[in-house]
């Protein structure tokens, strides 16, 4: 497993900074054109939380390479305020999606592996893994 | 799936390059179908353009890089899209699930709040209670009494759907627990008020009215809960006139006593109760007079009195357009001895 490389998301252009890093590790890897998009979409949406919740945190990326499968791990971590109730951002149409459809039920659909932790005023922590196939 | 995708993939580009041949309408339609396909097999936006672009490096090798570099844009475009349609989706199966769910309280609201047509020797009971939506916050009761006389309840929740259903429940489980055959209609109604008030959001209101028949005297004795007032129909004189009640309805003050009237019901009489589902039937935008109720029932009263309400009902359904406002209870009594 490669070491992890890592953007600190504290304004809106480091979203940008985290999609990119992204998706270059991510195109490298050897992902479709597709899925390059939809690894891109999940860092806005776990970034933006970020930013629009916590203020400061980071999202790291990691190469899965236990052969035969390989994949790309992205963790959102976060020190902001904690999620209440997860049942309820994990819903559908609730919050930050409006509708729209992404949010973290977003992240969930775009992603093949999908975990959180909350704790209340301690932070968040978001695993995520995209297979490749 | 990636079959699925495979063999479309196939049609996709070959359908592609039969078209930029000859624009034919053909194509065109061939490809409305593919879509479709795309569709059923929950196929994303995305991948649907990403499809575009691989058939296209395939028909043209060399494709200017500019134009490639636009179709990635258009696909990265087509991401949220997507996403948002897989919500869409997913939103509309758990409604159908929620539905499903409502159905299921509905025919057990149903089996709770059952009542049979009991009966009595002398009268001809009709009486038809059909909901707006799939729960039905109108509730109507029939006890039949030792002495052979009938109870009859009649109840309407100021509000419709599932709270008033469930409101119903309460009423019905409520009278369930007297002996009611002992009890008179103003006593029930003052009980029955106490457990509103006591159970009941102070938002929601029930309106009831309650009679009972004794048939040894051919008197009606009724009380009312601020209910719509029903009519009496006297045979004699063809006449059909406003039954007389005053009563709060339940669930205001803790407190409240009912007032008990009398009617003396001649034979070929009749006693109509209803809820202002009935009432408060529109034409269009129009609410129908109550005449026009009496004027219906009038047109159907050589019927017997099942077949009579019925007819109504129907009148009402097909005058709203076969969808109601409201739920909708009708209930005729008429002496035949």
């Amino acid at each position: 497993m490669k070491p992890q490389s890592c953007v600190n998301i504290n304004k809106e252009w480091d979203i940008v900074g985290a999609r990119q890093l992204g998706r270059d590790i991510a195109k490298k890897m050897g992902f479709g054109t597709v899925d390059q998009a939809r690894i891109a979409t999940a860092i806005s949406e776990l970034a933006r939380n970020i930013y629009l919740y916590a203020e400061e945190g980071q999202i790291c990326f990691e190469v899965i390479d236990n052969l035969p499968q390989r994949g790309m791990r992205m963790i959102a971590v976060d020190t902001g305020p904690g999620i209440k109730d997860i049942g309820q951002v994990m819903q559908d149409g609730f919050s930050t999606s409006g509708g729209l459809g992404a949010g973290l039920p977003g992240v969930k659909r775009l992603m093949d592996e999908f975990d959180l932790q909350s704790e209340a005023s301690k932070g968040t922590r978001i695993n995520a893994v995209k297979w490749l196939r | 799936m990636d079959e699925v995708m495979n063999l479309s993939a196939a049609t996709y580009k070959d359908l592609l390059e039969h078209y930029i041949k000859t624009q034919d309408e053909k194509s065109l339609y061939e490809v409305e179908k593919v879509s479709k396909n795309f569709i059923k097999n929950s196929k994303t936006p995305e991948e649907i353009v990403n499809l575009h672009i691989q058939a296209l490096s395939e028909l043209y090798p060399n494709l200017k890089e500019d134009f490639q570099h636009s179709m990635n844009f258009l696909l990265e475009a087509m991401i949220a899209y997507g996403l948002a349609h897989q919500e869409y989706q997913q939103l509309r199966e758990k409604q159908y699930e929620l539905k499903t769910e409502i159905a299921v309280a509905a025919s057990m609201q149903e089996t709770l709040l059952g009542t049979t047509k009991p009966d009595i020797e002398g009268l001809d009971i009709g009486v038809v209670s059909v909901p707006a939506h799939q729960m039905n916050g109108d509730y109507h009761h029939f006890v039949k009494g030792k002495d052979n006389s009938l109870g009859i309840a009649i109840a309407d929740v100021i509000g419709k759907g599932i709270p008033a259903a469930l409101s119903m429940s309460m009423i019905k489980y409520s009278m369930d627990s007297y002996p009611e055959e002992s009890m008179s209609p103003r006593a029930i109604l003052k009980n029955l008020n106490r457990v509103v008030e006591r159970n009941v959001d102070p938002s929601m209101f029930i309106t009831m009215f309650y009679a009972q028949y004794i048939p040894s005297e051919s008197l009606l004795h009724y009380s009312s809960a601020g209910h719509e007032p029903g009519f009496y129909y006297n045979a004699e004189k063809n006449t059909f006139t406003e039954i007389e009640s005053k009563g709060l309805v339940l669930g205001v003050s803790p407190d409240t006593d009912y007032q008990q009237y009398k009617l003396k019901i001649n034979k070929d009489d009749m006693v109509i109760l209803l809820t202002d589902g009935v009432t408060e039937c529109r034409d269009g935008e129009r609410f129908i007079e109550s005449e026009e109720v009496l004027d219906v029932i009038k047109q159907y009263a050589h019927l017997p009195a099942q077949e009579m309400v019925d007819q109504v009902y129907k009148h009402f359904e097909r005058l709203q357009d076969f969808q109601l406002r409201d739920d909708f209870t009708l209930l005729i009594l008429r002496k035949i001895v």
